[in-house]
């Protein structure tokens, strides 16, 4: 109950954000990554708000023992920046680009009932099952390799 | 209501959420990690928060529209098969790098954290590019 409340409220304020800063519209966000053109500057708001939320409430929630309704924080440990983050941040930058939808405003999109968001959304989960089954594989192949 | 003050008030809700759901189960909001722990192969284990994150985020253009009378959604920009050709890209590019422009853009850059910081620079520099090539060159 208690994991359902809490994504089911995050959930629905994170969308309505979406749709009231507008990040639902493409053309929007295309107008942003489009500095030749009538350069529009909505998403940089949209980002600003975002990170000084987060950043302030991180700070606070972050400094407690655990979370409210989980044993601990699964937070990333730092990292470095390696190759698949590159060259997958490269990849999604110009699916972004092409169509202006990340995954977030995607899904919040398919309330539209929209035929090409759902085309947009399944190719997208498409995507990301082919490269969780090609890490599980790998991941398989060295084990066995170690053996 | 200008819409800089919109776009600044629905990034201030984002950031709402982000906090309430590591204040809550301690996780990040990343919407590509969300979703993608729901597929297959090797689903996660703690399936309930993610499903019902992912309605809150449909219900929410849904009442949108029953108090406003409209959900703020554009529609496409491009036609189905670049849609389908996108939606490959962002969903191989966002698994394989790790995170969107919520767990990246919002959540990782609050942490001050240098991976999601690179990770932006990079897919809005290529995003850019992208929509540069497509609108003027081509």
């Amino acid at each position: 109950m208690r994991e359902l409340i809490a994504g089911l409220s995050t959930g629905f304020i994170f969308g309505l954000g979406l749709c009231i800063s507008r990040m639902t519209d493409p053309a929007v966000v295309q107008g942003f990554l489009d500095l030749a053109g009538a350069w529009d500057p909505t998403l940089i708001f949209v980002m600003a708000g975002g990170v000084a939320v987060t950043f302030v409430g991180y700070r606070f929630v972050l400094r407690q023992k655990r979370p409210l309704w989980a044993p601990k924080f699964s937070v990333p440990a730092a990292g470095t920046i390696d190759a698949p983050l590159i060259s997958g941040s490269a990849i999604f930058g110009v699916g972004w680009g092409l169509s202006g939808y990340c995954p977030g405003p995607a899904v919040v999109s398919l309330a539209s009932g929209r035929r090409g968001v759902i085309l947009f959304v399944v190719a997208m989960l498409a995507g990301m099952i082919a490269v969780r089954w090609m890490r599980t594989s790998r991941a398989a192949g060295t084990h066995q390799a170690a053996r | 209501m200008h819409p800089y003050i919109l776009a600044l008030i629905g990034g201030g809700l984002i950031g709402l959420s982000a906090v309430m759901l590591m204040a809550f189960t301690g996780r990040i909001a990343g919407i590509s990690g969300i979703v993608a722990g729901l597929l297959p192969p090797k689903p996660a284990d703690d399936r309930t928060w993610r499903i019902a994150f992912i309605l809150g985020l449909v219900l929410a253009p849904t009442v949108l529209t029953l108090v406003t009378g409209d959900n703020r959604i554009g529609q496409p920009t491009i036609g189905p098969a670049l849609l389908v050709a996108a939606g490959l890209l962002v969903g191989v590019g966002v698994t394989l790098g790790s995170g969107c422009t919520s767990g990246h853009g919002i959540c990782g850059v609050s942490r001050l954290s240098s991976r999601s910081a690179a990770a932006v620079a990079i897919f809005v520099a290529t995003a850019m590019v992208t929509v540069f090539v497509v609108r003027h060159v081509l």
